[in-house]
């Protein structure tokens, strides 16, 4: 079962300001309610939106169509929800710049194919006036040479490792790759004395 | 050599193989599910034409949507109640248990695996959802994860993971009274911050951890994801031990004694070693409450809200956004704030113990009167137990409403939920702008009895005043 491969993302950017936006903010709980993922895309930070009367990042027409989204801190922090990327992606975003990602968020990124790509501060600070000075200027994040560039330059980033081969070798998708090691994990269940109700502990 | 923790004896005794990108296959000895974070899980399983692995490791609930008013069927909620039947034809399809609300064993997912005796100590665990941590109480590895990956444990009862670093967070001393497991869970995401634990699994010791009961070690490990450390745990003792004798999943008989020489084994060695400890002395840990928009943003109930002069540079934006949305007053302590709603319940503290310190205070007084309250049990077992000592006649006639099973308004997917600009006193976990159910209402995390107090009050006070 193998995946799209993941060479890079580019497109036009969106800058999206603020530390610490959670996943509550990114979709909020009521559209939770859904046995599906599909449609989820339009709810993207509907009560940011809604509070910011227009004047979010999501609704500035000169961010349309934006491909890639540049955030600050601790991005996608707070719950689990899938619903949070699987929102931003079917709103048509493909990868994220920012300082850094709340854990579970960046997983769940990997998971379906988004690219996370960490910039110090500083750098991140230079896109974001870069993106805004010329929102048409196109950026393109590399994953396989850790590389952001746009107007302002090429920039290193930090992307983990294990998630830059998941996405260069198309393993991102994970399911595939667990199942390859099928007699392995009977070995392993077979070794932990409480899946076999601890009759036989073995040493 | 230096002895291992226990973080890492689990993560070997379950590691299946290292894989080619440098994660590890992780066998997850127990996995829990409910109905939100579940059915598109089962959706991508079965396009993928793959079935469950190890139906009898997973154990499902319903929680996150039920509602606390009227549980009977069909919810008065239609979507609430196609979420159910999902669930319902997901675990009857794949031959998974699930304990619905006709079964007596029905809770917030966190709060019936301890319950039950399916939290064990040594074990690997994951479920859907972030608070997933607090089963780390029992010293097991505990993740909260997304749906792929509920998909992936549906399928192979494995997960792909990157081991993580252990921080030792040591609380010594004795705490003070009036200062519970919350206020110490907020205290120590209040000095480290709300990402402070990233890339951690926290290992909870120090003598106050080590007195603490197995519901106040929960307290404390659910919260370890808001200060951003994916696990916490506890080392397994004797209130560790006695706690699952005679639990329904629980070993009985001999194999309690053959699982007692594992779980010792799993303990975290006298000379193990860590990435980074610290220490806090429980005698300076007061009641603490959130005062903004992420659980770092606390304070001790008699402590100034910071200025925003007082900040590093880096920290002045989010914390005028923060101040601007709960609209307080900088350089002034939380006390006295009006409150429109008192929550008590949600996975972080809706046991019994909870239940029983909020109803000594509820005792007291009555409701003010411009305040709605809410008491919220985390599971049948807890409603049922409160029931045999008389704890709702205590809540009702203080003017409280006890409610049904749920997570009710730790998230408001059901109709328990802020109107407006609201302030709610919550005993959950979350604060985040939104997170109960009004997109402008905001929320002050604190322990039951101080939710309890300033429902009484009609605004927030320090317990120690009341009990
Ligand atoms: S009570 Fe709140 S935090 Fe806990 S499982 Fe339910 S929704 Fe999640």
């Amino acid at each position: 079962m193998s995946e799209r491969k993941i060479g890079t993302a580019s497109g036009r950017a969106c800058v999206l300001r603020g530390n610490d936006i959670d996943t509550d903010r990114i979709i909020p709980a009521r559209y939770l309610m859904c046995v599906t993922f599909e449609g989820l895309g339009e709810f993207a930070f509907e009560d940011d939106r809604k509070e910011a009367k227009g004047n979010h990042a999501l609704d500035d027409e000169r961010f349309n169509g934006a491909k890639i989204l540049v955030v600050e801190s601790n991005f996608g922090c707070g719950s689990s929800r899938e619903h949070a990327p699987q929102a931003l992606m079917r709103h048509g975003f493909t990868a994220f710049i920012g300082v850094s990602f709340g854990e579970i968020f960046s997983g769940n990124c990997t998971a379906n194919g988004l690219i996370c790509a960490r910039l110090s501060p500083e750098d991140v600070t230079k896109l974001m006036e870069s993106v805004e000075l010329d929102p048409t200027q196109e950026i393109t994040v590399d994953v396989e040479s850790k590389t952001v560039s746009s107007k302002a330059g090429t920039m290193k980033a930090e992307i983990p490792e294990g998630v830059r081969n998941q996405l260069l070798e198309g393993t991102w998708h994970a399911t595939g790759v667990l199942l390859d090691a099928s007699a392995q994990i009977e070995a392993t269940a077979r070794q932990l004395p409480y899946v076999n109700t601890f009759v036989e502990i073995s040493d | 050599m230096a002895g291992k923790n226990l973080f890492n004896k689990v993560w070997d005794a379950h590691s299946v193989r290292e894989l080619p990108n440098g994660q590890t296959q992780l066998f997850i000895g127990l996995h829990l599910i409910h109905e939100v974070t579940s059915p598109q899980a089962f959706e991508m399983l079965r396009e993928m034409g793959l079935s469950v692995r190890f139906p009898s490791r997973t154990f499902a609930t319903v929680d996150h949507i039920i509602p606390t008013d009227d549980q009977k069927r069909p919810f008065a909620d239609p979507i609430a109640e196609e979420m159910m039947i999902h669930l319902e034809n997901n675990c009857r399809e794949a031959g998974i248990a699930l304990f619905d609300t006709s079964s007596g064993r029905q809770g917030i997912v966190h709060v019936i695996g301890p319950e039950l005796g399916l939290t064990q100590p040594g074990m690997t665990l994951a479920c859907g959802d972030s608070h997933t941590s607090s089963h780390g109480a029992y010293g097991s590895i505990a993740f909260g994860i997304g749906t792929s990956q509920v998909r992936d444990v549906l399928a192979t009862q494995t997960l792909a993971m990157g081991r993580l670093k252990v921080r030792k967070v040591d609380v010594a001393g004795k705490l003070g009274r009036g200062v519970y497991a919350k206020d110490v869970t907020l205290d120590i995401i209040r000095r480290t911050g709300a990402k402070g634990g990233v890339g951690f699994a926290y290992e909870y010791a120090g003598s106050v951890v080590e007195s603490f009961s197995m519901e106040e070690r929960l307290t404390l490990c659910n919260m370890s994801i808001e200060g951003g450390a994916r696990v916490g745990y506890v080392n397994p003792d004797e209130i560790t031990y006695n706690d699952l004798k005679g639990k329904a999943y629980a070993p009985s008989g001999a194999a309690f004694g053959r699982a007692l020489s594992w779980w010792n084994n799993v303990k975290s060695d006298s000379d193990a070693e860590y990435d980074d400890i610290v220490e806090i002395q429980g005698s300076e840990i007061e009641p603490t409450v959130t005062w903004g928009i992420n659980p770092g943003q606390a304070v001790g109930i008699n402590q100034p809200i910071p200025r925003t002069s007082d900040l590093p540079d880096a920290e002045r934006a989010g914390h005028q956004e923060a101040v601007a949305f709960m609209d307080v007053r900088t350089g002034e302590p939380i006390a006295g704030t009006k409150i429109d709603v008192a929550f008590i319940g949600s996975c972080t503290n809706s046991r019994i113990s909870d239940l029983r310190e909020a109803a000594r205070i509820a005792q007291t007084g009555h409701v003010a009167s411009h305040v709605r309250a809410l008491v919220v049990p985390g599971s049948q077992a807890v409603q049922k137990q409160a029931e045999l000592e008389g704890l709702p006649e205590i809540f009702q006639s203080a003017g409280f409403e006890w409610r049904e099973p749920g997570c009710s308004m730790c998230l408001a997917m059901n109709t328990d939920r802020l109107k407006g600009r609201e302030i709610c006193a919550s005993s959950s976990n979350r604060n985040f702008k939104g997170r109960q159910g009004s997109p402008t209402g905001r929320t002050l995390l604190m322990s039951p009895a101080m939710v309890a107090a300033a429902a009484i009050r009609g605004n927030v006070v320090d317990v120690r005043e009341v009990i």
